[in-house]
């Protein structure tokens, strides 16, 4: 590896950790003023145009805040925890190819920080890092509420990874590699000569559960049970205040721009796209222009659930994420795998295929079946007494419709909805000095 | 020459973090450096070029089998005063004892076989012309990781290691079924334990001894 | 080899230089006037004694959602390999996986009857 090499790595991981920083800081302030939007006011729009440098007038805020530590802490924890929080959201992006691949003096530079064969795993090994800085920090502030909403949100991440880890694994299994460019390549096709070949189309179902699990994992509305501020107090971070705070909300910001990356790559070709007949530079320039664009789109979902979704109740939450999700992802992750030793091996080994196919109708079949059985109202040890109901069975693949059903003895938890939305001016103010 | 930098520093860093593991008195801190330790350990298999193996490593155990130590702590509260006397008679002997011997056995049954000359990689010229015979002879990791490092795992594991990956599979339903009686709710219809003898929990509650060989008694007629 | 790592290196001093600055400069930056109430644990404003809760003891159903996070975490571990060898397989490799999730869905179907997935 000579000097222009080696420079042209620092270029790419400077240009990666700028472009996260930068887009973060936009996030926050976009958000804000398209929540105002759809809530019919106007959201900041003092500072510069259309009030865009009210996040580094908040940001600035933050960092001349006094930093206060409570009697109680675990001084050593509840400094790291920050820390991990935030340099973990820094690393995630790490495997993301968001551009195409530049050519400087003989020498390619793709748009992409780091590539390693094991790919998508590392934003798998990243996110479940990530639980710590919130276990521990609600953990080490030493307060009630903190520790509730730490250990309530560390469940709720570790049950999303499950439905997240296995639907990514349908697509492995599709695409038959774990390498980031591998996957984004594979989608480069079309189908029917017309349509983008993207996951999206063939693993629609596990698109639909990554997404689910994606916005639970950001920990964002309607799952943002951690800052349930109607209930928590704000969560593992109410002792927080100052940088340590801004790390906090610099982690989960940048969350919503990594996941919503994340899906863009697995599932939407990544930075892929029309050409217009471009080459070299040019075209890595528009790969990187689509990447922005694609990614914005995911961006405007996560904000639009923010305005529309009122959050769930914690019992809700977990049947979602256990009861649904995750057969769901199970029976699909098998269906994938079915499908695609079919494409590969054929019907060539007749034994096989009827053993196999027989086999795979008796497995799904057991599988299926306790499902329906366990709808009937008088159930044995399942529905007797004041059981809790059960979550109504996946009905056809559709992973958001058991958002809906309420019953008499969990109704939707509306007052703690979105629709109180935390006041942009209130970011910085810690509200332990309230 | 950059492996073996980064072994020097890392090994020392993984020995630390196991001792304070052992040391501090702080059980939330002691997990905590077991997760620093998982964190070294990965990085040396990243080392030696395994790659899936290190990712593996932070997502099971630094990712999941620690967050449930986390919650086991927090679960039982920390920072109680802890009875560090032995409960057994000779427990601490015993446990030197048995360490001592475990450190043998894994020296002798697992490094040992490739401890010999012949599992060495060769080195001098007239060595790879003729390589070794025997079963542990040095393969290369250009040999393993031929098809790449997840492909090779994979197919061992599939194909050679096809009986233990089963196995495991039955140990995790294990695991699901001592989690499910450890952690069952007494109140609970759902536990069938309730549902047969609700109404004869006795005031000692579930851990009453003769509640549970009553309850014994009735899980053997009813396995319901 | 190694050299695959750096530019992993360079973000992860980066962001660590970041993250570690801030925190630190501005500890510096800000005011320090600490006062008792101040430091106080958060108690929605009214002015309690000071207790550990970290001694607080939690509920069993926390440490049940870890346990089958295990499992199930350690069952889509093995189907991150499977994923890339399965098209060399064919069959085999698609039978070898069915009985492991089969196992695997007999124990899901087993904590949800027995009521361990429900919160309440």
């Amino acid at each position: 590896m000579d000097w222009i090499e080696f420079l042209l790595v620092v270029v790419r991981v400077l240009l990666a950790f700028v472009i996260w920083l930068l887009s973060t800081a936009l996030l926050i302030w976009g958000e804000r003023r398209l929540v105002a939007k759809m809530q019919v006011r106007h959201g900041p729009n003092r500072l510069g145009p259309f009030g865009v440098f009210q996040v580094l007038a908040d940001g600035a805020k933050l960092f001349f805040k006094e930093d206060i530590t409570p009697r109680g802490v675990d001084r050593a924890v509840y400094f790291a925890a920050p820390i991990v929080s935030a340099v973990v959201a820094f690393l995630t992006f790490a495997v993301i190819p968001f551009g195409g691949t530049f050519t400087f003096a003989g020498r390619e530079m793709p748009l992409q920080v780091w590539d390693p064969e094991i790919g998508l795993l590392w934003f798998l090994a990243m996110s479940s890092i990530g639980v710590y800085g919130i276990a521990l920090g609600g953990w080490a502030s030493g307060s009630k509420y903190p520790l509730l909403g730490g250990i309530r949100s560390s469940a709720q991440l570790i049950s999303y990874e499950l439905s997240m880890g296995l639907s990514m694994a349908a697509v492995f299994i599709w695409n038959g590699t774990l390498q980031a460019s591998e996957i984004v390549a594979a989608q480069s096709g079309t189908f029917w000569g017309a349509v983008p070949a993207w996951n999206i189309l063939p693993m629609s179902p596990a698109f639909v559960l990554f997404h689910i699990a994606v916005v639970a994992e950001a920990q964002r509305p309607p799952f943002d049970l951690a800052e349930a501020e109607g209930e928590l107090v704000g969560g593992f971070n109410t002792e927080y205040s100052g940088a340590k705070f801004a790390m906090f909300f610099l982690a989960e910001f940048m969350a919503v721009i990594t996941m919503s990356a994340i899906i863009v790559t697995l599932f939407l070709g990544g930075p892929s796209g029309y050409s217009f007949g471009l080459e070299g530079n040019w075209l890595a320039l528009l790969q990187f222009v689509y990447f922005v664009l694609k990614v914005l789109g995911f961006v405007f979902i996560f904000v639009w659930l923010r305005g529309s979704l009122p959050r769930l109740t914690y019992t809700r939450l977990m049947d979602l994420g256990w009861k649904v999700m995750l057969p769901i992802a199970l029976v699909w992750v098998l269906l994938t795998g079915f499908v695609v030793t079919f494409q590969q091996v054929g019907t060539n080994q007749s034994f096989f295929t009827v053993v196999a196919v027989v086999a795979a109708a008796t497995l799904t079949l057991m599988i299926l079946a306790p499902f329906f059985r366990s709808r009937e109202p008088a159930g044995d040890e399942g529905g007797g007494g004041g059981g809790t109901p059960v979550a109504r069975p996946p009905a056809g693949g559709g992973g958001g419709r058991a958002l809906v059903p309420a019953t008499e003895t969990s109704p939707v938890d509306v007052d703690g909805g979105r629709t109180t939305e935390r006041e942009p001016e209130t970011v910085g103010a810690p509200r332990s000095e309230l | 020459m950059t492996e073996t930098v980064l072994f020097w520093i890392i090994a020392p860093l993984s020995l630390g973090t196991a001792l304070s593991v052992v040391v501090l008195r702080n059980p939330v801190h002691a997990a905590l450096m077991l997760v620093g330790n998982f964190f070294t350990i990965a990085v040396l298999y990243a080392v030696m070029e395994a790659q899936f193996l290190a990712v593996v490593q932070v997502i099971v155990y630094a990712g999941a089998i620690m967050v449930l130590f986390l919650f086991v702590i927090m679960l039982l509260g920390v920072e109680r005063q802890l009875d560090f006397g032995e409960r057994i008679r000779g427990q601490r002997a015993a446990a030197v004892f048995l360490g001592v011997v475990l450190l043998a056995a894994l020296t002798v049954g697992v490094a040992g076989p490739y401890l010999g000359a012949d599992s060495a990689c060769p080195t001098t010229a007239e060595q790879q012309t003729e390589p070794a015979a025997s079963p542990q002879a040095c393969r290369g990791l250009a040999e393993a990781n031929a098809d790449g490092n997840v492909f090779g795992v994979g197919r061992l594991v599939f194909t050679d290691y096809v009986w233990p990956f089963e196995v495991t599979s039955v140990l995790l339903v294990i695991a699901a079924l001592g989690a499910m009686v450890l952690g069952r709710r007494a109140e609970q219809d759902s536990d069938l334990v309730d549902v047969l003898r609700r109404e004869r929990v006795p005031a000692g509650g579930v851990g009453d001894a003769s509640y549970q060989a009553e309850l014994q008694q009735s899980l053997e007629e009813d396995p319901r | 080899m190694l050299a695959e790592y750096l530019p992993l290196l360079l973000l992860a001093v980066v962001a660590f230089a970041f993250v570690g600055l801030s925190v630190l400069v501005s500890a510096r930056l800000g005011p320090n006037r600490p006062n008792p109430v101040k430091e106080a644990a958060y108690e929605s404003g009214i002015l309690t004694e000071d207790v550990d809760v970290r001694q607080s003891r939690f509920s069993v159903r926390f440490y049940l959602v870890a346990m089958l996070f295990i499992i199930f975490d350690v069952e889509a571990v093995f189907l991150y390999p499977w994923a890339v060898t399965l098209r060399s397989m064919g069959w085999y490799g698609m039978a070898v996986m069915g009985v492991f999730i089969l196992l695997l869905f007999e124990t899901y179907y087993y904590v949800l009857r027995r009521g361990g997935l429900d919160w309440d």
